[in-house]
């Protein structure tokens, strides 16, 4: 069995390798977003610093909406998850394995650029490194979550928006709690209840989640 | 001892009755022909029958147990082709095999799915992604699963003459006839006449409005 999700992380890797293109657009959108905000606020570092934690979070959370569709549409439309679910395989550890493969190739990269953007809106250094602990913790639970949505939007034609409908308002508290944690950490307090709190949705996720994505999955197909 | 059965299946989509009350059974070295019009519900049966999809009444048994219980046994006895190849565009032809095979722990060589490929009349193509194959190159890819799977004793193929040439129909047709003869059992459909020597039982859809 091991080998067999093996086998499935190598295929998801070597696809996403070669639609580097369709990667970069969430990769892009990220950067562009937070680079136009110094722009259009004006570059005044108090004001920068204040809004900064939130303008990451927001752009986050929309960009991995934009690349979230990848994760099961061209496995649905070629049929890859019929043959997948006709295997034998445990669906559940299946979609933890797509879902991580689609974390690590278009949600990993924003935290690589998080440095950068950053100095662009003034962070001190406490402030990035929350900014950096939410988004590790946070992040892999927009994937799960977001997960959820995909298996259930993939055998609409036009499910883009539906998906950001319901979506959204799910990402709410995670928004709040990872942007107070950073507003913590600009006023040296511990930001520890609030990590632990991002934490605790994970693991529930973590838990519900792979359950939820196998049998949406599986209404999809019927 | 029937290998897959079922009983008083029925199928409701979108408020309309495609079939009700079918009762079927197959067993080892019997070849299963359904039946009927376009829209008459043969996929919708074949997708519940392999269990992708649920039926709105009825229950399937595979070697007496229900498939839901049954599904592990089930899935490595079973081989299914259907409408959509499974196959990913931006892989090639031994990418994707390869991937297949380790999902459904059958063991191969590089050596043995280039020669199978060859066999399968796709020399010189095994390294060219899928999407750049034609129609029927890319259904025989999905085909070469017929092959790769000696363990399989069901296969359930919907519609594997499309865009086949008159040699690929023909290879088909002796790999059916070989799988019937060391005791595998076959359901298919075909709008084809299905021209195949060996002894048919039909299952028959009509259309309803």
């Amino acid at each position: 069995m091991t080998a067999m999700l093996m086998a499935i992380f190598k295929r998801d890797l070597a696809l996403a390798i070669r639609q580097r293109a369709e990667l970069l657009q969430p990769m892009m959108f990220f950067v562009l977003v937070i680079s136009l905000f110094p722009l259009g606020v004006g570059p005044g570092p108090e004001t920068l610093q204040k809004i900064g934690p939130g303008v990451i979070w927001v752009a986050a959370i929309l960009s991995s909406l934009l690349g979230m569709e990848r994760l099961f549409r061209d496995d649905f439309q070629d049929g890859t998850l019929e043959q997948l679910m006709l295997s034998g395989a445990p669906m559940p550890l299946v979609c933890v394995v797509k879902v991580l493969v689609h974390w690590l190739v278009s949600i990993f990269p924003l935290i690589l650029l998080s440095p950068l953007l950053g100095v662009f809106l003034n962070l001190n250094l406490a402030m990035y490194w929350a900014l950096l602990a939410t988004l590790l913790v946070g992040t892999p639970l927009l994937s799960l979550v977001g997960a959820v949505a995909v298996g259930l939007t993939v055998g609409l034609q036009k499910g883009g928006v539906l998906l950001a409908l319901l979506l959204l308002p799910v990402f709410v508290p995670l928004l709040i709690f990872a942007t107070a944690a950073v507003d913590a950490a600009s006023l040296q307090l511990p930001y520890t209840a609030h990590l632990g709190l991002i934490g605790a949705m994970l693991l529930l996720a973590f838990a519900l989640a792979p359950v939820a994505i196998a049998y949406a999955l599986k209404v999809s197909q019927s | 001892m029937a290998l897959l059965s079922g009983q008083n299946l029925a199928c409701v989509k979108q408020d309309r009755i495609l079939f009700e009350n079918i009762n079927f059974s197959i067993d080892s070295s019997e070849l299963l022909y359904v039946r009927g019009q376009n829209g008459a519900g043969k996929t919708s049966l074949l997708r519940i029958l392999v269990g992708l999809a649920d039926p709105a009444e009825g229950t399937i048994e595979y070697k007496q147990q229900n498939i839901q219980q049954a599904n592990e046994l089930y899935c490595q006895d079973l081989v299914y082709f259907g409408h959509k190849l499974g196959l990913s565009l931006n892989l090639n032809a031994i990418e994707n095999l390869r991937f297949w095979c380790q999902l459904n722990q059958v063991t191969t060589s590089e050596s043995e799915l280039y020669e199978l490929l060859a066999n399968l009349g796709l020399v010189g193509l095994e390294d060219v992604m899928v999407s750049q194959l034609s129609a029927g190159q890319q259904r025989r890819v999905a085909l070469a699963r017929l092959w790769l799977k000696a363990s399989a004793k069901l296969w359930i193929l919907d519609e594997p003459f499309t865009a086949l040439d008159v040699q690929g129909i023909a290879l088909l047709r002796n790999k059916m006839i070989q799988h019937l003869s060391e005791g595998g059992a076959i359901i298919i459909t075909s709008h084809q006449t299905l021209d195949v020597d060996y002894p048919t039982s039909e299952l028959v859809l009509e259309y309803r409005i």
